[in-house]
């Protein structure tokens, strides 16, 4: 009988080859998946793995839809690092969205480019709030993560369809349920002419460093990590537990607002019910098979981009549902979680 | 009083769904294992009961499709987390989003479905007494297998020692494992269980209590049922409470746009949600409370030789 036989070391091999195993197993449902639907597999291989990066135009899609989950999946990388379970992240998401577009509607045509750091820092605001809720509840209260950041999810979600129903409906708009669009002043600086992509990629991408930078320089960083891995050694340590638990969940928090502001001044331009894509989930995928590691989550990142748009062109070319994405999503998570019991394990055969 | 006896009629029905799913996630915690997937189990069972009932006509065979899909479903978390030890809140969380993402996908072409009229219940003689026949005796038979699937689970985990080794495997593995019992291979049945009954509860969702599918119609159930253990202590019979309690704050909404309140409707869907924040605040500030009550070894992996 094949039985599993803890290794004396973690193997680190195996730490980088697990992701690549699951994206294998992941591909080879998929192939099942397409072929048992009588759709040609090598279209579909094509279709999400060709087609997001065979033309400069689809690169530049491929890294505008990159940009949120690689910004979110930093932020819950430090959480969960920290052992601290922020599911929530499409809800601070939204938060930030919410008071992005908050300050983004008071622009008018003498508005100065101050108004994007603006806009961006009240997204960041917005985010740290919705955050601090679930910290606050953990923290005084000792009420769950989990929970009450997904309650929280449901909450913002009413909190957005409310204002773009109620008050800040484009009074122009007939009668749709989204804000005006919003001045051209508000919109996110994009880097080059002719692609979608603005300097939230640039934000990411020291994001990388400056995650990296905390997590492996800083001793702040480190507390995070160590109270994460073994409470006990931490609280020895003199590490504060609640420094911690607030640090995961602001970063966090503060990153989620930050992408919702990218988004909804970058590729939306107006706030509407579709503001909430999925990003916050799709990014705790995003961080764990990125390892949770700032240089891993930058492919992982990518990677889940290629799912989005694979999962668009699948609707339009292969008819499809759209959300074949969230299959594949959950599916590599699944294959991720298995592969990773090789690290600690390893098979053994024994009668 | 006819409103009154309705909006009784609603909450009761409406916790019935949630105390369902909370009984089944009850199992699996009373055997040390917390499945964070109920949301994605009960919108796959959703979808499939709602596939048999249009396709069979029959709501019966429509709730045991429900149960093999929850059963199904939470074997492979059993497996995952039980034999290859991964992280249980993970491997729920997977569970979650695939199942959201399963369903959205393989519902699409149900979405304009329509199901068979539904039978109207009524039970001879207690339906007609005014005011009690409306709000107690006009139920789906759910509803009240409900309440006996609460007492024989009250029954099952204090009264017999089937129950007693569920909860020994929840409180303390090693030692049940010392005694002999197969730890492993009864936490599994304890998840399958739990995820039968989330199941169950997400079929009764799609063809009974609002017989339609859309995609993500669940729309948190699952995770309010997963909060509702932590709020009843771990007793079936405050899951049962508590889950009424909740069904009421649902239905409230309703209720009070029907007698004219005049509040934005988005404040009114997020009633639930702010509820289950509120009550898990008021049920873990005191952690004695919660510690005495919670079995031992919840959310711990247990790998026997290790």
């Amino acid at each position: 009988m094949l039985r599993l036989e803890v290794r004396p070391q973690p193997s680190k091999a195996w730490g980088l080859a697990s992701p690549l195993l699951a994206l294998v197993i992941t591909v080879v449902i998929g192939v099942c998946l397409f072929a048992a639907l009588g759709k040609d597999p090598v279209r579909g291989l094509q279709v999400f793995f060709w087609e997001p990066i065979k033309s400069p135009y689809a690169l530049s899609e491929l890294m505008v839809k990159a940009t949120p989950l690689l910004i979110i999946a930093l932020g819950l990388a430090v959480c969960f690092r920290s052992n601290v379970w922020n599911i929530g992240a499409e809800g601070q998401y939204i938060l930030g969205a919410i008071f992005a577009a908050g300050v983004a509607l008071t622009a008018d045509k003498s508005t100065g480019p101050w108004i994007v750091p603006a806009v961006l820092a009240a997204g960041v605001l917005g985010g740290l709030l919705w955050a601090g809720i679930t910290a606050l509840l953990r923290d005084r209260f000792n009420a769950n993560e989990i929970l009450v950041s997904l309650m929280l999810v449901y909450v913002a979600v009413q909190v957005l369809n409310y204002l773009v129903y109620g008050p800040w409906k484009d009074p122009m708009g007939y009668n749709f349920p989204q804000t005006k669009t919003f001045e051209r002043v508000t919109q996110i600086p994009r880097l080059m002419d002719g692609s979608r992509v603005n300097i939230g990629l640039l934000m990411a991408l020291g994001g990388v460093v400056a995650v990296w930078l905390f997590l492996f320089r800083t001793r702040a960083g480190y507390a995070q990590i160590v109270g994460g891995l073994a409470p006990a050694a931490a609280r020895y340590a003199g590490f504060s537990s609640r420094r911690a638990l607030w640090t995961a969940l602001l970063i966090s928090g503060g990153a989620a607002g930050l992408a919702g502001a990218l988004e909804v001044a970058g590729p939306i331009g107006q706030l509407t019910p579709y503001v909430p894509a999925g990003y916050g989930f799709a990014a705790i995928i995003v961080a764990f098979v990125g390892r949770l590691h700032p240089v891993g989550i930058v492919f992982s990142a990518i990677l889940m981009s290629m799912f989005y748009i694979g999962g668009e062109l699948a609707q339009s070319r292969l008819g499809l549902p759209k959300s074949i994405t969230g299959v594949f999503q959950g599916l590599l998570l699944f294959a991720l979680l298995a592969c990773d019991t090789l690290i600690a394990y390893r098979l053994v055969w024994k009668k | 009083m006819e409103p009154t006896a309705l909006l009784i009629a609603a909450t009761l029905n409406a916790g019935t769904v949630l105390a369902i799913a909370a009984l089944g996630l009850l199992i699996n915690e009373k055997a040390g294992i917390v499945n964070l997937g109920a949301e994605g189990m009960m919108l796959c069972a959703a979808l499939a009961g709602f596939a048999t009932v249009v396709h069979t006509g029959s709501t019966l065979l429509g709730f045991v499709a429900g149960m093999a899909a929850g059963a199904a479903l939470s074997a492979i978390f059993g497996v995952l987390v039980i034999w290859l030890n991964t992280n249980q809140y993970a491997t729920g969380l997977a569970l979650s989003l695939f199942g959201a993402g399963f369903s959205a996908f393989a519902g699409t072409r149900f979405v304009q479905e329509k199901l068979p009229e539904q039978v109207v219940h009524a039970i001879p003689v207690l339906a007609d007494i005014p005011f009690l026949g409306n709000a107690l005796f006009r139920h789906h038979p759910m509803v009240y297998a409900c309440v006996a699937l609460t007492l024989g689970l009250i029954w099952f985990l204090y009264r017999t020692r089937a129950g007693l080794v569920l909860r020994s495997v929840g409180e303390s593995p090693e030692s049940a494992h010392a005694l002999g019992y197969p730890v492993r291979r009864i936490r599994l049945m304890a998840v399958m269980a739990g995820g039968a009954l989330c199941g169950l509860a997400g079929a009764y969702v799609s063809t009974v209590y609002t017989p339609l599918w859309v995609e993500g119609m669940i729309a948190g159930k699952g995770w309010i049922a997963l909060a509702l253990t932590t709020f009843a202590t771990w007793r079936p019979a405050r899951v049962l409470l508590g889950a009424y309690l909740f069904g009421g704050v649902t239905m409230l909404q309703f209720h009070l746009q029907g007698i004219g309140v005049n509040l934005p409707s988005q404040l009114l869907t997020m009633l639930p949600y702010l509820a289950t924040v509120v009550v898990l605040v008021l049920i873990s500030r005191n952690p004695t409370w919660i510690r005495v009550n919670m079995p031992g070894s919840i959310g711990k992996p247990f790998y026997p030789g290790s």
